[in-house]
């Protein structure tokens, strides 16, 4: 216990905060570097550092000139080592995605993975390149890392993000002619801003363009800036000025907390918050750390340190050491504060109690016994908080014993919260751990996601230990395992030295069939570094025929791409296979290709016939199709404007016909075509329009112009039924009210249709005498009733179906017969008693 | 105004409201007001998912159907497309955009948001008419299927059917494939898959795989539909041929109903417009009234045969009238009040009865003419399988009449389904008949018949042994009170209801009719799908299969449309009280003959013959 409490420093007395020191790491660089003549990059989160010879300190050069750069684990462990051969390096940094930032004087960015591989690079714009860049600064955006730079112009340029980066000019602040001061740059409220001070004068700028004198409330007015810094959560500032004093306010200016005097006019090599409620300044070998209420501790070193910036503390790290420095958290605070009275270190000394096998166990128990969900809670997030680094984790094991021994007392206490938290404990310390090397706290991995610790452990290739964290949390496998093992294969399929066939073999085995691993991806990778057989071996197992067909298509597999497409029932990916083949292939080897494959012959002919009917028509004819063709000479021959055009594609469509040896439609062809002739001729004839009418509308338009012998002509030419030539000329008689002539073709002969449409076209037009005295007689006599009835003769109808004894069509009539005629209903009903009388 | 989509077994509001969601979705990635432009097609389906008001408080102030020429004059920011991917349509988009961009000035972001889903070949020729890089947006509004009623979805592919039969294209039965997916992540991985004929085989196909491309990401839901039966409309070829002769059918046969709505002739509705307050008793417009079921009396009436309908129309008259007596009964205050908290509710019940009254009077003076009748009576001798082998003298009669070539049509391919195929020399009078009183152009529809099979020359005679098997014909079924779902033609029984009603035995399923079901074309699916140990639903005890609680669930999804008395018929079979199974139901499109045909005629714009030689 003591170890723990031995490392605390209060900050200001009796006010119960406390700022801890915990060792991270020995560091295992101390043979490589030199701490105090480099440049050093650390990324925040545990993250990567990268170190490079500092330029500006006269140094012995071992062995070559060249300049390296050199990327450590946090653990100092070397990770990697590239030779620079670029440009004046201004600045380096890490960003969110653990990329090497390397800004130039030129204005470009050159980036790096932690393998030191060169992954692309960007430029600050042209003004930038034109003047050169005197400092940069670094910032966090909801978007990732976001950059700015200070031009020999004194201009300030942006980037809110490095992953997609827009430039924006700050704007301009008047009268700067000089580097200002000091500078920084932050992200609130999704607003990029700069803090500029020329001097004792304060500007806030911010993306629209605006510039803003600040004034923030000074004791003792036209001190000039020479330092400042934003805390991590963006809403901090403290500004150090050229007498020593440090200013702590909000980030707006608006609050200030206090001033202290560090009785230091020199500028601290580095200033900066740790956590939100004090700040860190560091000058050589000496750190201050200083509360918000003036407060301070101090802390002397031996050797010379770098500060790196966390969300809940900062990290200290030297030659030999790296520290964490943070506010001791207020679990770990009650648990362990000397006389504390809080539930959850009567409940550590309870559990203690119990191991010594003593009865005051169980006294303490009772102290607590109303809050001993409470005092649990304590102890797990106490575990959880305190940076244990024993190989043998006693601290955090006591209190999750003690927490164990209070929730046997708890009895509706839920265990979800000791599992998840030991869990969770198990992964910290495993990444923890020197050859992984990331110092997580527990507040750190909250802020930084799970899934993103799992992204750092894939980035730094630890496949196999990302993957048991994923499995031992239950992290679904399309977000974890699957995720991870297609990394590694992408990862693999770039050993060059390793044969296809064995690569292909270990990669299909060791992923299997694991679901949400993209095949594809990794086959895409494959590809890329030239292995194609092996990026077609690994296509087959990818399940998306959406993700496997463009490739296929891009290592020109266009065949295999189709039947992939084609098996996947989705048009469109056939439709951009089809395509490609047209545009990579000679006319005639896509006709054949194409007409090889059904599925894909029929969807390119429905293209064409939306697209090119011409086309379309070739198609047929290329494919010896004779029965479509015929029917496209049809289609077009409807699109023709003159009567030649016309008649030439019927005679297309014949041909086409004969040859699919369809002589039914030849000769219907051939009918048409005689029938349009025809049709002009006799326009010419008479200027009246026939083209486009069938043929019975001709015979009809015929026979109502009383054009009977050139009517008879057609029909007898076309073979017209008999019976339909009767009903056409019964029609256009009717139509016309020719009911004389009518009257006459019912008596030319005998009708091949019977005498009802003659009753019926009377009927049609309402002329019921003429039904009544000329067809009604001749009529069937099983349809007389209803044609009777039908013309509204219902006294008629009854007569007849009476002569005829029928009762089941008197009741017809009667239920046609309006109840307002109560003489007919009562005539009917009679009669129908007669009938059976009869019977 | 969408309640009654939550009252069936599947609660499709859930559908929808996901297809609301994404609608707005895709409206607020514009930012600032909006003009849409719509696709004429995807209108009316579009009113089934949200409502003028709604796109209002998006921004959308005005909204224009898709025309070729200049776009109307507007201030908005965005104009914003919608349109299904036809290439067709993407020629009417560059023009607006082009003529729009040529205009002084005006600076307005363009959007186009294809329905369900964007394709290569749009793109290329957006690109070949040079406007795509003027599309701030270009994604998909992926709604495959539009909620019609609680237990009936339709995909409004009204070409479906022609595309797949006439041009192999089968691009629509992907469109399927991936609507029965979202039906999947919305109510749960279907556990069995049944079907029949060679596209829902091809459907079948494509979802498993779709399935399998998913890999792990799948939704974990209980399944709530417990089967799916895939039905090709070539297994019917007959059915959608024949006069629908319940009240819903025969309003479509009659007058078309459009995504639940009905336009009728406003003269018989002129009492209540006039009670509405209207000068004019007559108004020349159409009067539009929704159909759907979340009217308590369409809901009754909507399944019966027609000739059923009249009673219930008196009976609910004689109900309402007696309700409204009660006002003379009511003595106290509180009977008085409570009286008069039940008035709106007689008055919208009022209401309806009217409506329905004067519908039912425009469809009986349809059904009582003597062109009804005689081709009812003509159809009823085909399906029972009367003089289909020569050439019918009311065919005939009616060609010489140049009845409408539909009519026809119907006719005529109604007799080839119930012969199996006429002989060759019926088949040539039939066509020559039809092309000298039709027109030549008729050439190409006829065509398209055949590649659809539904004129063919004769092959195995099986439908007597399928109308036999599969109980197709059953005499003597009531009217008014049915006992099988044959009511729904006035004694036919379609095949696919037959299909779905046998499907649904215990225990037996299709292995009673065995010996049929080869007599039908195309193949059988018969899939179990694998779900999850832990999503399995748990069935109690056989005995309790009864209850409604325990009653199956099966989707029927009708590739290439379905008609209105197919869905009663089902209805009508869930309804019953020793039934197991309750349907639901998805289509392609609701289809009646004539609608179905027309789809399959070949649009002919004649060009005039402009110079005489």
């Amino acid at each position: 216990m003591m170890s723990i409490i031995g490392s605390w420093s209060p900050l200001g007395l009796g006010k119960n905060v406390f700022y801890s020191k915990s060792d991270l790491y020995s560091m295992h660089w101390a043979d490589l570097v030199d701490l105090s003549k480099v440049n050093i990059a650390a990324a925040s989160y545990g993250g990567p550092i990268a170190i490079r010879r500092d330029d500006s300190k006269i140094t012995k050069i071992q062995g070559s000139t060249k300049k390296v750069i050199f990327i450590f684990s946090a653990a100092g462990q070397k990770i990697s080592q590239f030779v620079w051969n670029s440009g004046c390096v201004i600045e380096f940094s890490w960003s969110s995605t653990e990329d090497l930032l390397c800004v130039q004087d030129d204005g470009q960015v050159l980036v790096y993975d932690i393998f030191g591989t060169f992954k692309r690079v960007f430029s600050m714009g042209q003004e930038a390149k034109d003047t050169g860049i005197i400092e940069c600064r670094f910032f966090t955006t909801s978007l990732g890392t976001g950059l700015a730079v200070l031009t020999k112009s004194y201009r300030i340029f942006v980037v809110n993000s490095v992953e997609n980066p827009t430039i924006r000019r700050l704007a301009e602040i008047p009268g700067l002619n000089a580097p200002p001061s000091s500078w920084t740059v932050f992200n609130l409220e999704r607003q990029t801003r700069a803090i500029v001070a020329k001097n004792a004068d304060i500007f806030l700028l911010n993306q629209g363009g605006q510039c803003q004198d600040q004034y923030p409330a000074f004791t003792q007015a036209g001190q000039f800036i020479t330092e400042m810094a934003v805390s991590v959560n963006n809403k901090h500032l403290a500004l150090f000025t050229s007498s020593g004093t440090l200013w702590i306010g909000s980030s707006d200016m608006q609050t200030c907390d206090c001033e202290f005097d560090t009785k230091c006019l020199q500028r601290p090599q580095q200033l900066m918050w740790c956590g939100t409620e004090a700040v860190v300044a560091y000058w050589d070998k000496l750190l201050l750390v200083i509360g918000s209420h003036k407060e301070f501790i101090h802390y002397a070193y031996h050797e010379p340190v770098y500060l790196v910036p966390e969300v809940d503390g900062i990290r200290i790290l030297g030659q030999t050491l790296h520290e964490l420095l943070q506010k001791v958290p207020e679990s770990v605070m009650d648990v362990y504060r000397i006389g504390s009275m809080a539930v959850g270190a009567i409940l550590m000394e309870a559990a203690r109690e119990f191991e010594n096998g003593s009865y005051k166990a169980d006294e303490y128990i009772r102290m607590i016994k109303d809050s001993l969900e409470e005092a649990v809670k304590q102890c797990i997030e106490a575990a959880g908080n305190i940076y244990d680094n024993t190989a043998t984790k006693e601290n955090q094991k006591a209190l999750l014993r003690a927490a164990s021994f209070g929730k046997c007392f708890a009895v509706d206490m839920n265990a979800d919260l000791f599992v998840n938290a030991c869990q969770l404990i198990r992964v910290l310390n495993a990444i923890r751990d020197t050859p992984v090397g990331i110092p997580l706290t527990h507040t750190q991995l909250q802020s930084l996601t799970l899934r993103v610790l799992i992204d750092r452990l894939i980035l730094r290739r630890h496949y196999p230990l990302a993957i048991r964290i994923c499995e031992y949390l239950k992290i679904p496998d399309c977000e974890g395992a699957s995720r991870i093992l297609a990394h590694w294969a992408c990862y693999k399929v770039q050993q060059v030295n390793i044969p296809e066939e064995q690569l292909a073999t270990a990669i299909t085995e060791k992923l299997g069939n694991t679901a949400g691993v993209s095949y594809a991806e990794i086959a895409n990778k494959a590809s890329d570094c030239g292995r194609t057989q092996l990026a077609i071996r690994l296509l087959d197992h990818e399940p998306r025929a959406s993700e496997q067909v463009p490739l296929l298509m891009k290592i020109n597999r266009d065949d295999v791409a189709l039947t992939k497409a084609i098996e996947s029932g989705d048009t469109d990916l056939v439709y951009t296979v089809i395509l490609r083949l047209k545009q990579t292939l000679k006319t005639g080897e896509f006709l054949m290709s194409i007409t090889r494959i059904p599925v894909a012959y029929s969807l390119y002919l429905q293209l064409c016939r939306q697209q090119n009917r011409e086309l379309l028509m070739d198609m047929f004819y290329q494919t010896d199709n004779f029965h479509e063709e015929a029917h496209c000479y049809i289609y077009n021959s409807y699109q023709q404007k003159s009567i030649d055009k016309r008649l030439a594609d019927l005679q297309g469509a014949h041909d086409s016909f004969s040859k699919a040896k369809n002589d039914f439609m030849a000769k219907q062809v051939e009918d048409e075509m005689r029938l349009i002739r025809w049709q002009c001729e006799q326009e010419r004839k008479s200027e009246k329009p026939y083209l486009d009418l069938s043929l019975q509308d001709t015979m009809t338009v015929l026979l109502k112009a009383g054009l009977n012998k050139q009517a008879e002509e057609l029909r007898k030419d076309f073979k017209v039924p008999d019976k339909r030539f009767w009903w056409i000329k019964i029609m256009a008689l009717a139509d016309t009210g020719n009911w004389q002539e009518l009257d006459k073709f019912s008596k030319s002969k005998k009708s091949p249709i019977g005498y009802e449409p003659f009753a019926e076209v009377c009927l049609k037009h309402q002329n019921v005498s003429e039904a009544r005295n000329k067809y009604i007689p001749r009529i069937s006599s099983e349809n007389k009733v209803k044609f009777l009835v039908k013309l509204g003769l219902l006294e008629d109808a009854a007569e007849v179906a009476f002569q005829q004894k029928r009762d089941e069509e008197l009741q017809y009539v009667l239920a046609h017969c309006s109840p307002l005629k109560p003489n007919l209903v009562a005539k009917i009903n009679s009669l129908r008693s007669q009938l059976t009388a009869k019977k | 105004m969408f309640s009654h989509l939550s009252s069936g077994k599947l609660n499709f509001s859930i559908l929808k409201e996901s297809a609301r969601r994404e609608l707005l979705e895709c409206l607020d990635r514009c930012v600032g007001t909006k003009a849409l432009i719509w696709d004429d097609n995807l209108t009316g389906p579009f009113g089934l998912i949200a409502e003028y008001a709604l796109l209002k408080e998006h921004d959308v102030t005005r909204m224009f159907p898709l025309k070729p020429g200049h776009l109307p004059q507007t201030t908005v920011q965005n104009v914003v497309f919608f349109c299904r991917p036809r290439l067709a349509l993407m020629e009417l988009i560059a023009e607006n955009v082009l003529k729009e961009e040529a205009g002084a000035g005006s600076k307005k972001e363009f959007h186009v948001f294809f329905v369900p889903r964007k394709t290569l070949l749009c793109e290329r020729k957006l690109k070949e008419l040079g406007v795509y890089g003027t599309f701030a947006t270009i994604d998909d509004y992926s709604l495959e299927m539009y909620p019609y009623d609680s237990d009936l979805l339709s995909m409004e592919m009204e070409d479906s059917f022609k595309d797949c039969t006439l041009y192999e294209d089968y691009t629509s039965l992907y469109d399927c494939a991936k609507a029965l997916m979202t039906v999947q992540a919305l109510y749960g991985v279907i556990p069995y898959i049944h079907g029949k004929g060679q596209h829902a085989k091809h459907v079948c196909d494509m979802v498993l795989r779709m399935r399998l491309e998913l890999g792990g990401t799948e939704v974990q839901i209980v399944p709530q539909i417990d089967s799916l039966l895939l039905l090709d409309r070539s297994v019917d070829l007959l059915t959608p041929l024949a006069t629908q002769l319940t009240y819903e059918g025969l309003i479509d046969e009659i007058f078309g109903i459009n995504h639940t709505i009905v336009q009728l002739p406003p003269e018989k509705f002129a009492s209540s417009s006039e009670a509405q307050g209207g000068a004019s008793a007559f108004s020349t417009e159409l009067r539009k009234i929704v159909l759907n079921s979340g009217e308590e009396l369409y809901a009754e009436i909507r399944d019966k045969n027609f000739n059923a309908v009249g009673q219930v129309l008196s009976r609910k008259a004689k109900a309402i009238s007696a309700q409204f007596e009660e006002r003379h009964g009511a003595k106290t205050v509180g009977e008085i009040k409570k009286f008069v908290s039940k008035l709106p509710y007689i008055q919208a019940a009022k209401e309806s009865l009217g409506n329905h009254t004067s519908i039912a009077e425009l469809v009986k003076e349809v059904t009582d003419s003597s062109e009804f009748v005689g081709c009812l009576h003509t159809q009823q001798e085909f399906m029972n399988g009367v003089d289909t082998d020569k050439v019918h003298p009311y065919v005939e009669d009616c060609i010489s009449k140049q009845d409408p070539l539909t009519k026809v049509l119907r006719l005529l391919c109604m007799q080839c389904a119930a012969n199996n195929g006429f002989k060759p020399k019926v088949m040539e009078f039939y066509k020559q008949e039809i092309i000298q009183t039709y027109g030549f152009q008729h050439a190409i529809t006829l065509n398209n018949l055949e590649k659809a099979g539904l004129l063919r020359v004769q092959g195995n005679k099986t439908y007597p042994a399928l109308r036999k098997g599969l109980r197709l014909i059953v005499e003597d079924v009531s009217e008014q009170n049915p006992t099988d779902a044959s009511y729904v033609y006035s004694g036919y029984a379609p095949v696919t209801v037959r299909l779905a009603q046998f499907l649904a035995r215990p225990g037996q399923g299709w292995r009673s009719v065995e010996n049929v079901m080869d007599l039908i074309p195309g193949p059988k699916i018969e899939v179990a799908q694998e779900i999850p140990a832990g999503l399995k639903k748990k069935r109690s005890s056989v005995s309790s299969l009864q209850s409604d609680e325990e009653k199956k669930l099966m989707l029927v999804f009708f590739l290439g449309g379905v008609t209105y008395a197919e869905i009663a018929a089902l209805r009508f079979l869930s309804h019953q009280d020793d039934s197991t199974t309750e349907y639901i139901i998805a289509t392609t499109k609701i289809i009646n003959g004539d609608s179905w045909l027309n789809s399959l005629m070949e649009p002919m714009q004649l060009v005039p013959i402009a110079e005489m030689q």
